[in-house]
């Protein structure tokens, strides 16, 4: 795997999750900023998965396939379904919602990671 | 009597997501094992496919929020609480029946302990918006 690509990923969910936090901390629904964040963590995860399948077609160590394409689309599922989960909430806790969904791609990402190293 | 809707709203907005997000984990690990290396330990796998169930079960039944899914919701947390406790139980007794993971054994230590926490939370839910 590309890691620069797969620690960006970690580094800007993180600060997502806490952004989302923040809004909800302050009663405040999702706004078009958090989104926007969310939208690039998108699209580095599809930019990771074409890089992905590019590095497996070319490794000769034993990866497991199903599992490594598992997590790289799974993965892809999260944000999105969350983000409409979140904005379907006209309360604080919708920004909350959001916050997990953010939490989840770095532990995505981190068993993603592993499945590349093992 | 209060709203059944309630069970979508405030906190058991990130409770439903937590579910969702289990319900997808559960069903893709399920679906990698059977398709892939079933033969190795079915009895492990079937239980994985039907720990994938429960959550797909418990997700949709808390996210519709009538008064018969809270009831579909109920009896779905209380086989996945029961399901996690045996299945952790067992998988210390006999670990060579669990080679790698359900979702459930060692009481879902290979998910930080949530699958563990996530029955009893849901099942708190549920009691608080009846």
């Amino acid at each position: 795997m590309f890691e620069p690509l797969t620690w960006t990923l970690v580094a800007l969910s993180l600060a997502a999750m806490v952004f989302a936090i923040l809004l909800a901390a302050r009663d405040r629904r999702i706004n078009w900023t958090l989104l926007g964040i969310l939208g690039v963590v998108e699209a580095g995860m599809l930019a990771q998965l074409v890089v992905g399948i590019v590095q497996f077609a070319g490794v000769d160590r034993d990866v497991s396939g199903p599992f490594f394409f598992g997590y790289l689309i799974g993965s892809l599922l999260i944000l999105p379904l969350g983000a409409l989960w979140a904005l379907a909430e006209s309360s604080r806790w919708g920004a909350g919602a959001l916050a997990v969904a953010c939490l989840v791609i770095p532990i995505l990402e981190l068993r993603l990671h592993e499945i590349w190293m093992a | 009597m209060t709203d059944p809707e309630a069970t979508r709203h405030g906190p058991g907005r990130i409770l439903i997501l937590v579910y969702g997000v289990f319900a997808l984990a559960a069903t893709s690990r399920a679906g990698v094992q059977i398709a892939t290396k079933f033969d190795d330990a079915p009895l492990a796998y079937i239980l994985s496919a039907v720990a994938a169930v429960i959550y797909c079960a418990a997700t949709f039944a808390l996210a519709r929020a009538t008064k018969v899914s809270r009831l579909v919701a109920t009896v779905a947390i209380l086989v996945e609480l029961v399901g996690v406790v045996s299945i952790g139980a067992f998988s210390y007794a006999v670990p060579d029946d669990f080679p790698d993971a359900t979702v459930w054994s060692h009481f879902g230590q290979g998910y930080g302990f949530v699958p563990l926490v996530l029955p009893v939370l849901g099942l708190l839910w549920l009691r608080r918006t009846s």
